[in-house]
Order: C-alpha cells, then structure tokens, then sequence
C-alpha cells in the first residue's frame, strides 16, 4: 500500500500543503505544484481494507472523465497520480462556495432562483455537448464562483459516452444522492442525460422552497415513490413562486424524462425568459393528484425496470433562432426564410424556434435590451413576428418571440445566440440586387456568419434560371 | 510504445495498405497481425507476403482459422468459404504456405496477450461475442490485456470489481485510457472486411506507456477490392460484402 499522504509530502513534484476537506470518500489537499498560474488542491480517495472499493471506481470514473471535459464549468484538470500506486487527482481550485453553504435557511427569491438556476442549466449544457452527464448534481457539487456563474465539481458518478462506464456493473453502488436522483437512475440507468434536468429541477425546487420535493429517503422503496409520486407544487409551499417557475421546476421534474425538458439549454432559456414560459396544467397546479391519479400512477410505476437508453440514438434537442426582419415584411426573402426555416424544423421533433427580430434603435440607442413590455413599435414588431411565424404553425412551449432594439443588429443577434445556447442561426443573405435601404443588412449576414458560435443558415432567394447560352449543353434528348 | 493490432485482413491489400499507413504516421513502432491474414479476398499472396516482411522484423502474427483451412481442411466452413479458400491455396506460393502454417496460435508478451479468437481454446476457434466469452479467453490469456479479432466488429471488454465483465462499443478515433489494475480485452477490428454496415478499414492502437486504446476506421478503395474479387471469379456474396461492409 502506498504511504499515507501527509502536509509537507512531495508527491511527482507537488508539495502537498494543508488539508482541507474529509469526506467519506476522499481527501483533499491544497497543493503546489510546478507552473501553475491557478491554485490547485489534490484529491485523494480514501482506500484501504477497510475503506469501501466503490471509492476507488468513483475515483478512476473521475480521473478518466474530468480530463475529457473543458470550459468554464468545470475544474481543469492537472495531473492524475498512477491508480495502481499513487491515487490522486490534481485539479483547479475553485475559488467561490458551494450552492448547500450559500442556500439559505429560508426560500430564495425568485429572481435569485432563476439567476442562479440559469447558470447551473448552462454549466450542465456545457457537460452535454461534451457527450458527459454529471448523475450527481446537488447543492454540494455546485461552486457558485465569486464573478458569475456556477463549476460542476466531483465527476466520481459521471458517464462519458466515449470511455467505458466503469459504474454500470457495481449494483451495489449508490445511484446517486437520495434527494436529487431521478427515477430513472433509480431503476439503474446510467446513459440517459435528462436525469441530470430532473436533479437541476429538485435543486431549483429546493432554492425556490427551502424544502426537498422528495424529502430525504433512506431505503429504496422510498427513493422508487419518485417513480410516480407527485411533489407538492413549490406555490403551495412557498406562495412567492410565480407560475412560471412553477411550470419550469415541474417539468423537470416529471417522472418519465420523455416528458421532461429534453436539453438542459431549453432550462436555461426559460428561466432567462419567463414572459416566454408556455404555462400549462403545471403552473397552476396547487395540490398533489387525486387518490385516484395516484394510484393509476403507482401501479404503473410497480412494474417500471431498467430501461437502457442509447445515449447516440437520442435525437438532440437544439435551439433554432430566426433573425426576422419585421421593418421589411415585403421583402422577398420573408417566404424563403419560412419555407427554410419549417425545413429545418422538420428534422428535429425537440427543437425550440426563437424569434427575433432587432429593430434600429437608433446612433444612441448603444446598449441592446430585450423588449419585454408590448407597447407603441415594439407591439407592432412583435405583431409582425407572430404574422411572420404562423404559417408554421408551432405549439406555444416549441416558441419564443422576441424584439431587441439595437443600434448594432449584429453584435445583438451574436450576443443573444451566444447567451441563450443557439444550435443554429438562420438569416438572410443580401441578394445581388439588394436596394439602398437594406443596405446594412448586408453586413449583419456577413458578420452574423463571420463571428457566430454557431452554424448558421443563410437563406437566399433563388434567383431566375439563366437562359441556356448558344454554345451551352445540348438537350440530351436530340442525342 | 504504440502498437498497431491488424486482424482478419482477409487477403485485402488496399484495406491493409491503408491501416500500415495510418499507423506508422500515428507513431506505430510495433505490429501484431491477429489472424486471418487470407480468405474471401484476391490478394491473398501480397497479404502474406506483407506480413512475413513485418514478421521477420519482429511483428507478432497469429494464425486464424482461415490460415489453418489452407493446410487443413475445415468441414465447418460454408460452400463459399470453401471455394475461396480452395482458390487460395492455389494461388498461393509455396515458401507463404509454409508461413501460414508455421503461424503460433497465442503468443504471450509480458501484460499482453495476442490471440485469433479465444484464449480459453483457440484451436476450437469460439467467437468471444459476450462479457461471459471475454472473461473465459482472459481468464486463460491470464495477462491484463487480451487483443483478439474473428469477430469481425470493435468492442472493448472490461472487468468489473465484483468480477462482472461488461462490454463497451468504442467510439472510432478516441483515446481510452485502459489502467492495469483490472483486466481488459479488445476486439480490434477487421482490416479487409468488417461487418457492421460501413465498410471502412478497421484497425486498433495501443500505447503500452500511457496504456490508452485508439480504435481507428478507415476509408480506402474498397471499391477496387471489391472489384479484384469479382474479376478473380470469386464468390460474389464476398466482393459485395466488401462493397458495402456487411
């Protein structure tokens, strides 16, 4: 066995410093090490003969996952000591305090849950698109940085579609934290990344309540009643809770995940927007179903099993964002623009259209914003956008229609993509015969392609077939 | 160092050509060809005599059953297999007959084990298709990594802590890190025909350093291979598999 890692010890050319934290699972250290412009603190499970073996699996799962993942919201990774030997993980420092020590005796206000909320749904996005799933998200494992924005830490229970899962087989180990854990980890599913919305929902719950939807449980019969087992709805707890909130909390935490949210950016957006929130039967629940209901429910449930869900296969859920140019809807390129737009919608059965439309706001009008309040032009802009987007025919919970005023229309189309997880941006091209007055929309096309994170789809008016030339290609039929 | 592990190149030279390539410019210093060097495809004398260039300069190759079937008759085998094979032997020279059947059936090098099908009887040719097939071929291999082929697809078998063997479809072209304390077994590929409905070029690379596993697919002229099958008169059922991967 390896010799007990103490304070003063140098270990592969990192002096190990103060510790600072014990858990049942691992230790960790304040570090120096070689080079490093961040503080680094090392990580090192708690194994032995009287230590459980489910320590050293979470921590190999860690050590093969945290290198593979990148961003702002995670902690990067440093170095790994050999498993066989030396186990230890090096990793960032995050300087912040976690979301359990920053959680309140009492409800958070709900501007601060949507704040805070937002940016755990953005941090558990990040993760996605990098094909991980966390499968622990809980206050503990959230740092809330002293700027902005929230770092996922402690990937021991994570999948990584690219790396074997090294948990899948060991039954004996925990799924999860009994309060976060979504049904569907309960049942064994380790591959489905809607288990992660459903703890985003439980967390966003708990801020908006100061309670744990499903209380604490400690047996497996009690963590299977989130199988169908209905919370009761955060506004009869905590009556601040405006309905939107309510609808956004519930439905990330439905039992069945096809039910809930399918990307944790459609999260963030709405919490980003609630005047766009589509209230249903959820925002206005004020009880737990009828007897009845829940005894449908609970049968159903007594039979629910391991359903194993090809994390590839899933369809993804992107955000389709469609620059609308509302102050010209003549314009020839509005019924391609449509036509373009209900193509690529097609392709995806989960998408979210957002709409925009950025009107000038004028040489002084410098900073961007989002127009919330329906009044004079902006009225009649968004009269436009919902005239522009009803041909298309789309449920209200698939749509969002908002008009900015900029005087950059540009840097306000790429912010906004940016901020809200756009997938895919489709816009306008300026045609060759472009006239005088939409002459700076040309830029916006250019610049829009130029600079997005994203795809993007220009859309163009076809242009007339050009007459054959004498010398062109001869009809094959004369052949 | 990186080793390159080829296996069932099936007598399909643009297909191994393309993996020697890719491996030597990925830094490949060793080679281990895993069996069925020859079978179903027209190349079978360029094939063989490839691999014998690299066997003599130290690369490790195992025989496989379509190896054994040009000394030894295989009852087993489906008509079509049999008069590819039987056309191979003709179209064979002598001195890489002799190869062939000179070929070890395993061959053991330190943490590392090199086998056709598996470990547990390997003349008895048995597909290691499941966890449980997986753990009986380590288990007799007794070394960390076991690397076979016969299958014909990519999977990647690993050990579990109470002893349980699961199987992992790897994703081609990303690093796994693969640690020595548990034991696992690879499925590299086939080389000159896989079978999964993609008819790219399959073969894998370990770093017996940093002990990570690559599984890598890639494009060739298959239609060429495809096409020498055809003009060679053989089965058609083996040029289309070629063709279209299947």
């Amino acid at each position: 066995m390896a010799e007990p890692i103490v304070p003063g010890l140098v270990i592969d050319g990192f002096r190990v410093a103060e510790r600072i934290h014990v858990g049942a699972q691992s230790e960790i250290f304040r570090v120096s090490g070689p080079a490093h412009d961040f503080p680094i603190i090392m990580k090192v499970p708690r194994i032995g003969p009287l230590e459980p073996s489910e320590n050293l699996i979470s921590f190999e799962t860690e050590a093969i996952i945290l290198p593979a993942v990148t961003g702002p919201h995670v902690p990067r990774f440093v170095a790994a000591g050999d498993l066989a030997k030396t186990p230890y993980l090096i990793t960032e420092w995050i300087e912040g305090e976690s979301l359990e020590s920053a959680l309140s005796p009492g409800p958070l206000p709900p501007p601060e849950v949507a704040r805070i909320g937002a940016a755990i749904a953005d941090a558990v996005h990040s993760l996605h698109r990098q094909n991980a799933i966390h499968l622990d998200i809980k206050p503990d494992n959230i740092i809330v940085k002293a700027q902005d924005g929230v770092v996922l830490i402690d990937f021991g229970l994570a999948h990584h579609a690219r790396f074997p899962d090294l948990l899948a087989e060991e039954k004996r180990f925990a799924a999860g934290s009994a309060p976060y854990v979504s049904p569907e980890q309960v049942l064994g599913t380790r591959s489905d990344r809607r288990s992660d919305i459903f703890a985003v929902g439980v967390v966003l719950y708990e801020m908006a309540t100061a309670r744990l939807p499903f209380g604490m449980p400690a047996t497996m019969a009690g963590l299977r009643d989130r199988l169908w087992l209905d919370p009761v709805p955060p506004r009869t707890v905590s009556p601040e809770v405006p309905p939107w909130l309510q609808e956004v909390i519930l439905r990330c935490l439905e039992p069945r995940a096809d039910d809930r949210y399918q990307s944790a950016a459609h999260v963030a957006f709405d919490l980003r927007h609630p005047e766009q929130v589509a209230l249903t039967g959820r925002a206005l629940k004020s009880g737990r179903l009828g007897f009845l209901a829940q005894l449908r429910r609970w049968w159903h449930a007594r039979s629910e099993r391991l359903r194993i869900v090809p994390a590839v296969q899933r369809s993804a859920a992107p955000i389709i964002m469609v620059a609308v140019d509302t102050t010209h809807p003549d314009d020839p390129r509005q019924r391609p623009m449509q036509r373009a737009t209900a193509q690529v919608l097609s392709l995806s059965a989960e998408f979210r259209l957002v709409c925009v439309s950025v009107i000038h706001g004028g040489p002084r009008a410098e900073i961007s914003r989002d127009v919330q309040g329906e009044s004079g032009i902006h009225l009649e802009h968004l009269v436009r956008l919902r005239h522009w987007v009803e041909p298309l025919q789309l449920p209200a919970q698939r749509l969002s229609m908002h008009v900015i005023e900029s005087a950059r229309p540009e840097n306000a189309l790429l912010e906004f993509a940016r901020r809200n997880h756009v997938d895919l941006i489709i816009l306008g091209a300026p045609g060759p015969t472009q006239q005088a007055p939409l002459a700076w929309w040309r830029s916006v096309a250019s610049t829009v392609t130029a600079n997005a994170h994203c795809s993007v789809h220009l859309v163009r008016v076809p242009e007339p077939q050009p007459s054959p030339g004498p010398e062109g290609d001869s009809t094959p039929d004369q052949a | 160092m990186i080793i390159a592990l080829l296996s069932d190149v099936h007598s399909n030279i643009e297909a191994l050509n393309a993996c020697l390539k890719h491996a030597a410019e990925n830094g490949a210093e060793r080679y281990a060809f895993l069996g069925d060097l020859v079978g179903y495809g027209a190349d079978p004398g360029e094939v063989a005599n490839a691999v014998a260039r690299y066997a003599n300069q130290g690369a490790i190759a195992i025989k496989g059953n379509h190896d054994e079937a040009i000394e030894k008759r295989a009852g087993y085998m489906n008509e079509a297999t049999k008069q590819s094979i039987e056309w191979t032997r003709n179209a064979l020279s002598v001195e890489l007959k002799a190869f062939l059947s000179g070929l070890p059936m395993l061959v053991r090098d330190g943490v590392m084990c090199f086998v056709h099908a598996s470990a547990a009887s390997p003349a008895r040719w048995d597909y290691v298709d499941t966890p449980a097939a997986a753990r009986r071929s380590v288990e007799a291999a007794q070394t960390t990594y076991t690397f076979s082929g016969h299958v014909h697809d990519q999977m990647l078998y690993f050990e579990g802590v109470q002893g349980k063997w699961s199987a992992f479809k790897p994703t081609p072209g990303s690093s796994i890190p693969i640690r020595g304390h548990r034991r696992w077994l690879a499925l590299v590929g086939s080389v000159g025909q896989p079978r999964d409905g993609r008819a790219a070029a399959a073969y894998t690379l370990f770093d017996s350093a940093s002990r990570r596993i690559t599984f890598h697919r890639l494009a060739y002229d298959h239609v060429a291979a495809a096409r020498k099958i055809r003009q060679a008169g053989l089965p058609e059922a083996h040029a289309y598999r070629v063709e279209k991967g299947v």
